[in-house]
């Protein structure tokens, strides 16, 4: 079975947010781009399924420019088998991505795909199941448990308060949450390896914008507040201010 | 031609969320900024709060009943609200973007080939034309955002927009629409509760840990304020992945992003990725020996000492003042 897995080429977490001369996009100096955290447990479920199953051949299919072949070769030195760059150098919104995975996904014939749960980019968490509507096929998202037996689909997805058990089967699109599996690291030999498997380079499917960015900007700043004291003498007054001056105890 | 909005609720366990009637009564202020039409609809079985939709300022709703929409279905509600908006010619749809709305909303705009917007703080009518806020990289940055696309599809953000609720309205007309088949291709079969705990991502008050509570055994201090407060207990990514508490408590960029009406950070230096996810709290609590912490430059009170002499003093000091 082909497995397809996307990946998402992303500042890091712990990256200060600048506003860029376009006014619409993320100043990109200085920031460190990483593989996508929640692609990393996409990928460990892809290769773990694969191993289940005993053959079979795993994907990384990612959008963007160039420079996401570095999070297609932290794929493949993972074990992942091969890469697919879709390149695209410009922003593209959700609808234009989960179109042009889409194709891609078409083109493999993967009956499973997995991604992460969102980028932690735009946070839109939307992509897999426009994707999967786009191809008809099932997906669940936000999973944090999975099982898979033949064609038959077990997941588990993460909603208020607890979780939600979902049945489905093949073919199906898998978004992935942090607690399904714990990503493996790269070893010395993955990354050689890595090195000389093959990515292959594609033009996306073209779509048609529905969204405009019009604007971005920082959130306005918090003022920083009072020091109430140094120790447990404190906490009369912390008390005292929570429920007269905030009034929320 | 005039536009026709449709609030599409959520319920569960027959109940109407209170998420999906705020919603729902953003959409009717923005149905009275856009000159549009407003409806509601809600997929399930019996639904006992039905006619509380009029308190919202929605006057019709429609229940698209089978008794297998009592859970959800990402491909029976999918197909049947769909259906539903497609044949009555509904050009916005708006959902709350809680775990429902934000699987649901994506399979809607693909069938309606309508654009999809989510997670949306502030909507803003201007030329007739809804401008959109939402909160990017977890909150560091916010975009305003329009829909292109002829048909739109919108979430909007939970505990964001205050619902005016008109408690003397006179009952809404109720259309049931019996469902004859639900495509039950994919299922929810059963729901498993957290048990006895109180989510971060909806909890009003929420008390979290860091680090600096030096080891799992000393989480109790936490859980003990969080229940004289009545509040969630949450964590810091690296509590989390050290495997001292479970990743669905952890706040920040690769937790949940959550805004309480009071956040107590207790030995939280404040990593950005942590601020980001809760920084737009109402009142943030600090409380680390580290004056220099940067989680002391977003707290509006803070407290600058030991947290294991400082948490149970605070937590003697609510019970009383609650008690009084």
């Amino acid at each position: 079975m082909k497995i397809v897995v996307c990946v998402s080429h992303v500042p890091d977490t712990a990256t200060r947010v600048k506003v860029g001369s376009d006014g619409k996009t993320i100043d990109p100096a200085g920031v460190t781009y990483v593989i996508n955290p929640y692609d990393e447990f996409a990928v460990e479920e892809a290769l773990k399924t694969k191993e289940k199953l005993g053959s079979g051949e795993v994907v990384a299919v990612s959008l963007g420019g160039d420079s996401s072949k570095e999070t297609i070769r932290k794929a493949l030195a993972m074990g992942v088998d091969s890469g697919v760059l879709l390149k695209d150098d410009n922003y593209r919104d959700s609808t234009g991505v989960a179109k042009a995975l889409s194709e891609e996904i078409k083109a493999q014939e993967a009956q499973l795909v997995f991604m992460g749960k969102q980028s932690v980019d735009y946070d839109n968490s939307i992509v897999g199941q426009l994707t999967a509507e786009l191809l008809d096929y099932n997906c669940v998202s936000v999973v944090v448990k999975l099982d898979i037996d033949g064609e038959k689909v077990v997941a588990e997805r993460e909603v208020e308060g607890g979780r939600e058990v979902v049945e489905t089967a093949l073919p199906v699109i898998i978004t992935c949450q942090k607690g399904l599996n714990e990503p493996r690291y790269a070893s010395l030999k993955g990354i050689m390896a890595a090195k000389k498997k093959p990515i292959d380079e594609k033009a996306p499917a073209e779509y048609t914008p529905t969204s405009e960015i019009i604007s971005m900007k920082l959130p306005a700043g918090k003022q920083p507040g009072r020091i109430i004291g140094s120790d447990a003498s404190a906490v009369s007054e912390l008390v005292r201010l929570l429920k007269e001056e905030a009034k929320v105890i | 031609m005039a536009n026709k909005i449709l609030a599409v609720l959520e319920q569960r366990e027959g109940l109407i969320k209170k998420s999906s009637f705020e919603s729902a009564n953003t959409a009717a202020s923005l149905a009275k900024d856009l000159n549009a039409s407003i409806e509601a609809v809600v997929a399930g079985d019996a639904i006992n709060n039905i006619n509380d939709i009029s308190k919202y300022n929605v006057q019709k709703i429609t229940h698209l009943k089978n008794s297998d929409l009592l859970n959800y279905s990402a491909s029976g509600y999918t197909e049947c609200i769909s259906k539903f908006a497609k044949d009555n010619g509904f050009d916005i749809l708006i959902l709350s973007n809680t775990a429902m709305g934000k699987d649901l909303a994506p399979r809607l705009s693909v069938k309606l080939e309508a654009g999809c917007v989510v997670d949306c703080v502030k909507s803003e009518v201007s030329n007739n034309e809804i401008i959109f806020s939402r909160p990017i990289y977890a909150g560091k940055a916010l975009v305003e955002v329009k829909l292109v696309s002829e048909k739109k599809v919108i979430t909007l953000r939970p505990n964001v927009f205050k619902a005016q609720v008109n408690e003397s309205a006179s009952a809404p007309e109720v259309a049931v629409n019996e469902i004859s088949s639900v495509n039950l291709k994919s299922r929810v079969t059963s729901y498993k509760k957290a048990e006895g705990k109180l989510d971060v991502s909806e909890a009003d008050i929420i008390v979290s840990g860091g680090r600096g509570m030096k080891g799992p055994d000393n989480f109790h201090l936490v859980e003990k304020l969080a229940e004289a407060l009545g509040a969630a207990v949450g964590a810091s990514r690296a509590v989390v992945d050290a495997g001292w508490r479970p990743h669905g408590e952890q706040v920040g960029q690769t937790g949940k992003t959550v805004s309480p009406t009071l956040y107590v950070a207790c030995g939280i230096s404040g990593a950005i990725q942590h601020l980001a996810g809760m920084s737009s709290s109402k009142y943030i609590v600090a409380i680390n020996k580290d004056k220099d912490a940067p989680i002391f430059n977003v707290a509006d009170y803070g407290i600058t000492g030991d947290i294991f002499e400082v948490l149970p003093a605070l937590t003697e000091e609510v019970k009383k003042v609650k008690q009084s």
